[in-house]
């Protein structure tokens, strides 16, 4: 009987039917499990498992050699946390050094690639725009290309003799040597030097406030530039997807009430894409925290670490230094670092991406709407 | 029903996890025995190296391949395209190659961790090697591996631009002071005197030259004692001059590039320049010299072992590889082939008849310094090198003393 949930559970309070009910729920699911289950294995070993073992990792002294849950590995407690949080020595300091170069990369690439990618997505939105599928193709196109591939290109573009310094000395500016220059643009703006000695004591993770002050480096700048062009591509599509969705009635509508061009941008579609807007910056803002194969292939976290990042420091421990437990604990700090980035984000933005307004007037609409079903009907089923 | 699924859900996740954990199996503890003649088999014995290219891999499978045919046991060669990786993954699933390239940036970890077989000691021409390579490659007093071959730096000087400078044969720098008079005289332009990459592995000979390095004759940490602050300075002083530039700031990606490309007139560079000169920049005419004196004669080495790897299934054979591929002949063949210097005293005299341009290099062996090696050093020699970069705006006491700092954690 398909009535309001009301109905139905003063129907299925008679004891024989409920039990019915429970028996059939129970085949079902039995059944449902069945159909997953291939998933379900796949996951577990593929994905569930592996991020157990490198929690077990994080907080053992497994060296490399055998099964980490053999019987010569040790619980050891917070240790490689407080190697990597604690800010002392070499392994602290190289981690505060990677958050600091991430922290820049995020700041400067998540807006800019959202800012593009919206840019863009109205120019191919537009009806008036001849060769639409040209320019989406065009500006697609770095998105699907390797990014292996776009990095070994961005090293022959931006070295000493490259094509970006060439056309820098077109308007007589000697560029920088980009991917060995490791001086930090804010020092650059501000001078260069040791900075004032106020700024030179460890605040935070072993680094002192005048190296939290350096922004990113050169070699990050070009890498900040290579995230924007490789990105913006997808996310241009995310926002035309959008877009498509809201149609071309409300712009319309807006015109008649005699509403600017900038009126028609920022009141009309901006805040209908709001949702989209969030997807984009949590899909940047994880994307950016992970960054790897760019630093892997280009740099390996020089020149003098400023591009060395937490997911590379991650690998390098692991890997390179045979310090696994260290590096199962930085990626479960970035794990961290991310989760609280994107809750900050929901907050800041609105739960689900619904604007506050909105909500508030969905919640009185809901109260107005219970409270015209009690009037009427409540008194019935009571009865 | 949410309490089904709950519980399927844990037994499901139970199940996975015994059956992986029953997949990968346990690994036998390690017994400090030595390789006996009882555990010989005729398992295959996989050899994994990281090849310079194809003269090398073709090089090793044919020695290989000759071995396996003398001793009847079956040999395979494979060619990894990241060493570490591919060895640290065999290493921790119980599965790992019988022999591999280890270099010494990663032997005192798998030392450490008892992934590699000491069997130093059962080398029957043990003494043959030289005694700084057998240093690099002991660890708790015990002697691991056997070097593979060695490589040491020295000054490579472009002869055109010399002779173009009117400088002769008599004006090779033995001193500090002739060294920069020259790179002075070479500094043309746009093109500097000397070049030589941003990283310890270059610029620790001056170290070595001042009488320091970084780690004392006890093993110490001493980053930054007088002769380092020294050294660093009287480098500072050539960058600062410009007759003396770090390949990076030429836009080269080492020395030996900056070399081809006429971007300086002399490098600091390990004997495989004369393999890129060869092949890349065939039209570059060079000569070798030892490096200049400080208040000492010093150089670098690198090298890399065979290491056996203690979960190896067949150690007796990759035991019996090792001994026939560190042979003074076949080392011979090794150095004809890709221009490795045998890692044994008896290939000397041979060699340097065979290469007389290499002798200077070869000559480096006698008073050569490693660079420090126990785990962890990588990293603290990656923070140095990420700080030479900035050399020529810093102070270098500042430099070494943080050095030091890193360095004491892990030699005391």
């Amino acid at each position: 009987m398909a009535t309001t949930p009301g109905l139905e559970r003063t129907e299925t309070s008679a004891p024989t039917p409920r039990s019915h009910h429970a028996r059939l729920n129970r085949q079902q699911a039995g059944a449902g499990w069945l159909f997953v289950l291939p998933m379900v294995v796949v996951l577990g070993i593929f994905l569930f498992l592996p991020v157990v073992m490198a929690a077990w990792v994080s907080v053992a002294d497994w060296t490399g050699r055998g099964a980490p849950w053999g019987s010569n590995v040790s619980f050891v407690g917070g240790t490689n946390y407080a190697q990597v949080l604690g800010g002392q020595g070499l392994a602290g300091r190289d981690f505060g050094t990677s958050i600091r170069n991430n922290l820049y990369y995020v700041i400067l690439v998540v807006p800019l690639q959202t800012a593009l990618s919206l840019t863009l997505a109205f120019l191919v939105n537009k009806r008036a725009l001849k060769g639409k599928g040209f320019y989406r193709t065009a500006f697609y196109f770095p998105s699907v290309t390797s990014s292996v591939a776009i990095t070994v290109l961005w090293l022959f573009l931006f070295s000493a003799s490259g094509a970006i310094n060439a056309f820098l000395g077109l308007f007589a500016i000697t560029g920088p040597n980009w991917f060995q220059d490791p001086r930090g643009i804010i020092h650059l703006i501000l001078g260069g030097g040791d900075g004032p000695a106020a700024l030179q004591q460890p605040v935070l993770f072993g680094i002192s406030t005048w190296e939290w002050l350096a922004g990113p480096s050169v070699a990050m700048c070009a890498f900040i530039l290579m995230a924007i062009f490789t990105t913006s591509g997808t996310f241009m599509l995310l926002f035309l997807a959008a877009l498509q969705a809201i149609g071309e009635e409300t712009e319309e509508a807006a015109m008649v009430d005699g509403a600017n061009a900038w009126q028609r941008f920022r009141y009309v579609p901006l805040p209908m894409l709001r949702p989209t807007v969030f997807t984009v910056l949590t899909l940047g803002t994880i994307g950016t925290w992970q960054v790897f194969d760019q630093i892997y292939t280009g740099t390996r976290g020089g020149p003098a670490k400023t591009t060395l990042t937490p997911a590379y420091l991650s690998y390098d421990a692991a890997f390179v230094s045979q310090d696994w437990g260290r590096g199962a604990a930085i990626a479960f700090v970035l794990f961290g670092i991310i989760v609280i980035f994107t809750i900050i984000q929901r907050l800041v933005l609105g739960t689900g991406g619904i604007d506050r307004t909105t909500r508030r007037e969905l919640r009185s609409a809901r109260l107005i709407a219970q409270a015209s079903i009690q009037a009427k009907g409540g008194g019935d089923v009571q009865a | 029903m949410p309490r089904i699924t709950r519980a399927a859900a844990i037994s499901l996740a139970a199940a996975t996890l015994l059956t992986v954990t029953a997949c990968s199996g346990g690994f036998s503890s390690e017994s400090p025995t030595p390789i006996t003649s009882e555990s010989a088999n005729k398992n295959p014995v996989t050899v994994l190296i990281g090849s310079s290219g194809d003269a090398e891999t073709t090089s090793v499978k044919t020695a290989v391949a000759a071995w396996s045919a003398k001793s009847g046991i079956p040999a395979e060669v494979k060619v990894a395209s990241d060493l570490t990786q591919q060895a640290t993954q065999g290493f921790a699933g119980g599965k790992p190659d019988d022999l591999l390239y280890v270099s010494t940036d990663q032997f005192a970890g798998w030392a450490k961790n008892g992934s590699l077989e000491a069997y130093g000691d059962q080398l029957p021409n043990k003494s043959d090697f030289y005694p700084g390579l057998v240093s690099a490659f002991s660890y708790d007093g015990k002697f691991y591996c056997a070097p593979k071959d060695f490589s040491t730096l020295a000054l490579v000087i472009n002869t055109d631009m010399w002779s173009d400078a009117g400088l002769t044969d008599a004006d090779v720098p033995t001193t500090w002071d002739q060294l920069e008079a020259v790179a002075k005289k070479l500094t043309k332009g746009k093109r500097v005197g000397l070049a030589f990459s941003p990283e310890i592995a270059r610029v620790g000979v001056f170290m070595a030259q001042a009488g320091g390095g970084l780690l004392s004759a006890d093993g110490k940490a001493q980053a930054n004692a007088q002769p380092n602050v020294d050294a660093l300075t009287y480098v500072q002083k050539l960058l600062k001059e410009g007759v003396a530039a770090f390949s990076s700031d030429l836009g080269a990606g080492w020395g030996g590039e900056a070399f081809g490309k006429k971007q300086a007139a002399m490098v600091i560079e390990g004997n495989w320049i004369t393999g890129a000169m060869t092949s890349t920049y065939p039209s570059v005419k060079y000569t070798v010299a030892e490096l200049p004196a400080g208040t000492q004669k010093g150089t670098l080495q690198f090298t890399n072992c065979w290491g056996i790897a203690a979960d190896a299934d067949n150690k007796a054979g990759a035991l019996s590889l090792v001994e026939f591929l560190t042979t003074t002949e076949q080392q011979l063949t090794f150095a004809k082939d890709f221009g490795v210097m045998p890692s044994v005293k008896s290939a000397a005299e041979q060699y340097k008849t065979d290469n007389p341009t290499m002798v200077p290099f070869i000559n480096g062996a006698e008073y050569a310094q490693n660079l420090p090696s126990m785990p962890g050093a990588a990293d603290v020699l990656k923070d140095f090198n990420s700080q030479l970069t900035g050399l020529k705006y810093k102070d270098p006491k500042t430099i070494l003393d943080s050095t030091q700092t890193n360095l004491q954690a892990i030699a005391g």
